[in-house]
């Protein structure tokens, strides 16, 4: 690893105005990314600002039902937290299902966001990567790519987006806020998250110097009977080929609400708006939730060794929709 | 917001400087770089080598220490970053010369063939338990999965597992 500077901030604003002082400065919460990145000379800070110390780590209900989770809340405790686990169990059960259980007593909420992708290429200093090395081309294009992306891909970029988390955040309508040298804003977590275009180094509106302070989840009572499933190849510590956040409303067998997204699939968090669209006003049966899924689907980009997606992402959605009506009938 | 009325914290590095860490109850001072990792800090400085070094990029679980009562990953922890907690690792787990329950556990079953991944398989299994996910083969399968054995001693570590579960009077 290069050498590098440290600073425990005890202030938010101080960690802001460091790491916005300094070009070449990066927070540094969980670490789990970053630390690895940096050894593996992907990612070359000069200065990490520790922001651990900062009091942003809890998980807070809101007047109206929603939840307020501290960027600095750890995995592990989100996961538990009871009000996740009763309102938004999607939440809980795409946290439990990422990483291992040491990954998640480190890893942050914010950090989660920010992880970067897993693609072999990017990871690897001495192979072409656009996202990384701006220009320098794909590797995966021509390369291996079983496991990239089918949604949202340019022909700059077809890295998957990692996060179990973030695809459960973008189904529930999240909201990141975000704190910086100028002041506070927020942002829809669906435009949180950048597609690849033609600038795939560009993977969030976050500018230099600005931190993420909290995720905000509004009220979703749908959301309490809500899933997250997730197919991969090992059961356990692996990263989705297909996963699925899905709440449904049924009234008199019809549907009348769905919100879904995918991971595994998608060079960001992939929320299933024509799927969504399919769903509504349609008997809540098989046949609709396939055909939502083929919906879906119809705009899949598969490349030779990852065309597998396209149906295994459509089976993903239909089996969390069954799942979740074989829970109403009980 | 203006920079000039925050003021800002110390920057260290990056050349080496004094590091206090806590390890195993003991306070240490060390002569440390920002970017020397726990594991580093704890096999080459302080001389604890029951820590093992596997992959290097937090995938293997070898590295497993408990930092404030927490089982982490040591290898994507900068020692650093460890001053003002308490760092547990193997070598603190036993008292007195009487291995922990669960090492003992681990003997009599035969939990291990060649021993590397079972430092931090022990470190994780009594933080398994301490988090009450043990309640059968399956759960401590699944959270165990950071730990992973390449001589496939699997069976025998949630054998070891169960006996000091049960031996606890069930999950605690």
């Amino acid at each position: 690893m290069r050498p590098l500077s440290y600073a425990r901030a005890d202030d938010a604003s101080a960690a802001i105005a460091l790491v916005a002082a300094h070009p070449e400065g990066a927070f540094l919460a969980g670490g789990t990314t970053e630390i690895d990145l940096t050894r593996q000379d992907v990612l070359r800070p000069e200065l990490l600002v520790d922001i651990n110390h900062l009091p942003l780590d809890g998980v807070e209900d809101l007047p109206d039902g929603g939840l307020r989770i501290g960027a600095l809340a750890r995995m592990s405790d989100v996961a538990r937290a009871p009000a996740v686990t009763e309102r938004f169990p999607m939440i809980s059960q795409a946290l439990v299902l990422g990483a291992s259980a040491q990954l998640r007593n480190m890893a942050s909420m914010g950090g989660n966001l920010c992880q970067r992708v897993r693609c072999g290429y990017f990871r690897d200093v001495t192979s072409p990567c656009n996202k990384r090395d701006p220009g320098s081309g794909c590797g995966a294009l021509d390369g291996f790519h079983r496991g990239h992306a089918i949604l949202g891909v340019s022909d700059q970029c077809i890295a998957t987006h990692p996060s179990d988390v973030a695809v459960a955040l973008v189904a529930l309508d999240a909201v990141v806020h975000i704190r910086g040298p100028g002041g506070q804003r927020a942002i829809g977590i669906d435009d949180f998250f950048l597609l690849p275009g033609d600038t795939p180094d560009r993977e969030h509106p976050l500018d230099h110097g600005e931190l993420i302070t909290a995720i905000e989840v509004p009220a979703l009572p749908t959301a309490r009977r809500s899933v997250y499933l997730k197919f991969r190849d090992r059961q356990s510590y692996e990263f989705a080929l297909a996963s699925v956040a899905a709440a449904i409303r049924v009234e008199d067998g019809t549907v009348t609400g769905a919100r879904l997204a995918l991971g595994g699939v998608g060079t960001k968090p992939w929320r299933a708006r024509r799927a969504e669209a399919a769903l509504f006003g349609q008997p809540a049966s098989e046949d609709s939730f396939a055909e939502a899924a083929r919906e879906e689907l119809t705009q899949a980009t598969p490349r030779q060794q990852n065309a597998f997606k396209v149906e295994l992402a459509r089976r993903v959605i239909v089996r969390a929709l069954n799942t979740l009506m074989d829970g109403e009938a009980r | 917001m203006s920079t000039d009325v925050i003021s800002l914290p110390a920057t260290r590095g990056p050349e080496a400087g004094t590091v206090m860490l806590s390890v195993n109850g003991q306070q240490r001072e060390l002569r440390l770089e920002p970017r020397v990792s726990l594991l580093d800090a704890l096999r080459e400085h302080l001389g604890l080598t029951g820590s093992k070094k596997g992959c290097d990029q937090g995938t293997c679980g070898a590295c497993t220490v408990w930092v404030d009562g927490r089982r982490m990953l040591a290898c994507l922890t900068l020692a650093v970053t460890c001053e003002g907690r308490e760092v547990t690792t193997i070598e603190g787990l036993s008292s007195d010369g009487e291995l922990h329950p669960m090492q003992a556990a681990f003997v009599d079953r035969d939990a291990f063939q060649c021993g590397y991944c079972t430092p931090g398989q022990i470190m994780s299994a009594v933080a398994l338990l301490e988090e009450g996910r043990a309640a059968d083969d399956a759960e401590i399968a699944e959270w165990m999965s950071g730990n992973i054995c390449r001589c496939a001693a699997y069976p025998n570590i949630r054998a070891a597992i169960r006996d000091v579960r049960d031996a606890a009077g069930g999950e605690r």
